[in-house]
């Protein structure tokens, strides 16, 4: 059969087990498993930027959690009661008039276009004034994470405007539907394998749109790009933008599927996760960033309710074997572990020392 | 808002800033050598910590301070020579990956100190010479923190010097200028990398003392500060020790005086936007090397 027909066969069989998977699993594991799919799509958003396009973003983690706040204040606002006019963390905190950027989600409309569009907004900003300084490699991972840090300082500092440390909670209702109720917790959920399918479709089209051909040539080598005539700098930031985008809507269904979002889930040290979620997939692949997200999450889950303090060292040593022993992940194991070793050191160009330096300090 | 409180803020900001010297020297040396970041970095300073608190434990007395910065260093140096050996070699010419796995050492790191010295952290006491202020006209200098800029100069000066004048500083600016050529007469780049490697994490263990100085030892206290430092390796430029020193001092002030103004959670949000506004007019940093080369 040829590989094409395999890859269909395979791919429709897994979104029918993932849309049967409420008449087989367990509430729990069921819940999980929406949430953990949830997570994929930042994973998806990593494998544009960081395998196709050599962008190391340690910042998902921002991005996740604009989406997911957007969300959650909508949900905050529609489960006020009458008379009540600020949430109750507000009114702890004496912040008697809700303030303009929190009224505006308060439109069910307003909420959706801000969970994709404020972080994605915000990424091709950042993109923008990194980019076109030519700024890359390790110090744009490096800006990133200091971004996120910044982030998740501010939303703790800000109890009065984002819950603070403990973030919004205590869903009640989403466009009517009573959340705890089992038929929309179902529905929830196949929303979310919807979303993620959808999601894996139009990444494989853009990737292999001449989009993802230019996006793997700025990757391999950006100066031959623009020798060609191109600016890669576009190209970058709506990658870039792209990937924010989902990440966004990764969180706000996540927030929807955990029922909190908080600065615990999108601080530093969750935004370098979220690539390890790429990386043990395979960071080209997109299918792969869903199979990573779900085995790093159900293994953490797993081994940390068995054994709480083992699990850092298992998710240490998984960071230093992905990048030393399986460079291509999970999709690795598929395309031939020799080919796999051949293309590692291929997957991150540009970073031989500079060849012609008239003078050092 | 008078004077002498601004005057007295930036002292706090040159001081915040030595910090940051000792926190990111190690950082930019191998930063320019070999294009790589050491996420256990700040795990290494946290260990520098603890060393501190064994050595000054073991040492009481006056001598405590000396020997715990002797111990830290050499310990840290260890430390740094053993990550540059067995993960940080292999993974040459992939930075980004280098990222990735340091940053699953200091993972493993943090939970060993944390299952070994416990999640509330250790106090080393200060010795009794350092608990005093010197005073400065309306100024008053609290001693601990002169000492900090004292250890900080002290670091930049002697790494000044062994690069200037020794041999092996010679090999290490030969093999910063020109890899290849330096490889090609004769100098062993690799055991250029892993001096480095082991000479900027002694600086780091250095800094662990100092923070054990100024409050609790805990296993993320190398974390707190190493965000910043890794700032201060993009705003000073490709691995210059000079541009390190200077881009620790710039973000000392600005967030010091930025928490004039703003409280401390902003104040980051203001040195964060002070980098990247730099960055904008000059994306090589405080001193860049002039270079023919496309990237840098």
């Amino acid at each position: 059969m040829p590989a094409p027909t395999v890859k269909l066969i395979a791919g429709v069989a897994a979104l029918l087990a993932a849309l049967a998977a409420p008449f087989y699993l367990s509430s729990y594991d069921l819940s999980l498993t929406g949430r953990f799919l949830a997570l994929s799509l930042t994973a998806m958003g990593l494998v544009l930027i960081w395998g196709h396009g050599g962008i190391l973003s340690l910042g998902q983690g921002m991005f996740f959690g604009l989406g997911g706040y957007v969300l959650a204040m909508h949900l905050k606002l529609v489960a006020l009661d009458v008379g009540e006019a600020t949430p109750d963390f507000m009114v702890w905190s004496n912040v008697a008039s809700l303030p303009w950027w929190w009224a505006i989600f308060r439109n069910p409309l307003a909420m959706l276009a801000g969970v994709v569009a404020i972080p994605g907004l915000v990424a091709a900003g950042l993109g923008w004034l990194v980019f076109r300084r030519r700024i890359g490699g390790v110090y744009f991972a490096l800006i990133t994470q200091a971004v996120t840090l910044a982030f998740a300082t501010l939303l703790i500092s800000q109890q009065g405007y984002t819950g603070g440390f403990n973030g919004l909670t205590n869903y009640k209702t989403l466009f009517g539907f009573t959340l705890n109720d089992r038929l929309v917790i179902w529905g929830l959920y196949w929303a979310t394998v919807v979303i993620v399918a959808l999601a894996l479709l139009g990444g494989l089209w853009l990737l292999n749109s001449r989009f993802g051909r230019l996006l793997r040539a700025t990757r391999d080598n950006t100066n031959r790009v623009r020798f060609l005539g191109y600016d890669p700098t576009p190209y970058k930031i709506v990658a870039f933008a792209i990937a924010g985008a989902l990440a966004g809507v990764s969180g706000a269904l996540f927030a929807l599927h955990a029922g909190v979002i908080s600065p615990a889930l999108v601080a530093v040290t969750p935004s370098i996760e979220m690539v390890v979620w790429a990386a043990v997939g395979g960071r080209t692949s997109l299918a792969g960033a869903i199979a990573g997200a779900l085995a790093v999450n159900f293994a953490k889950d797993k081994i940390s309710s068995v054994v709480p303090e083992g699990w850092l060292y298992i998710l240490g040593l998984v960071f230093i074997l992905v990048v030393t022993v399986m460079p291509k992940g999970l999709a690795g194991l598929f395309a031939g572990r020799r080919k796999a070793l051949a293309q590692a050191a291929a997957l991150e160009p540009e970073t031989a020392p500079a060849p012609v330096k008239e003078a050092a300090q | 808002m008078d004077s002498t409180f601004l005057l007295g803020q930036v002292f706090n900001g040159l001081s915040v800033g030595s910090i940051y010297i000792l926190a990111a020297l190690g950082l930019a040396l191998s930063f320019g050598l070999m294009r790589v970041i050491n996420m256990a970095h700040g795990e290494i300073v946290m260990l520098g910590g603890y060393i501190a608190f064994l050595t000054i434990k073991l040492v009481p007395g006056p001598l405590g301070i000396p020997a715990a910065v002797l111990a830290a260093a050499v310990g840290g140096g260890l430390l740094g020579a053993l990550l540059e050996t067995t993960l940080v070699s292999r993974l040459a010419e992939r930075p980004l990956d280098t990222l990735l796995a340091t940053w699953g050492v200091s993972l493993i790191v943090q939970q060993a100190a944390r299952d070994i010295f416990g999640a509330t952290g250790v106090s080393v006491t200060a010795p009794s010479w350092m608990d005093g202020a010197v005073e400065l006209g309306p100024l008053s200098l609290p001693l601990t923190r002169l000492f900090i800029i004292l250890i900080a100069a002290m670091a930049l000066s002697g790494l000044a010097l062994l690069l200037k004048t020794s041999r092996i500083g010679l090999l290490v600016r030969a093999a910063n200028q020109d890899r290849a050529t330096a490889s090609a007469m004769g100098v062993s780049v690799r055991q250029v990398d892993m001096f480095v490697f082991a000479l900027g994490s002694a600086v780091a263990g250095v800094a662990g003392v100092v923070l054990a100085l100024l409050g609790p030892v805990t296993p993320t206290v190398g974390q707190s500060y190493i965000v910043t430092a890794f700032l201060v390796v993009i705003l000073g430029g490709l691995g210059s020790i000079a541009g390190c020193a200077i881009a620790a001092l710039m973000i000392g002030v600005v967030s010091a005086m930025s928490q004039v103004f703003v409280d401390a959670s902003f104040s980051q949000v203001v040195t964060l936007l002070f980098v990247i506004a730099f960055l904008q007019f000059r994306p090589h940093g405080v001193i860049s090397i002039r270079s023919r080369a496309l990237d840098e």
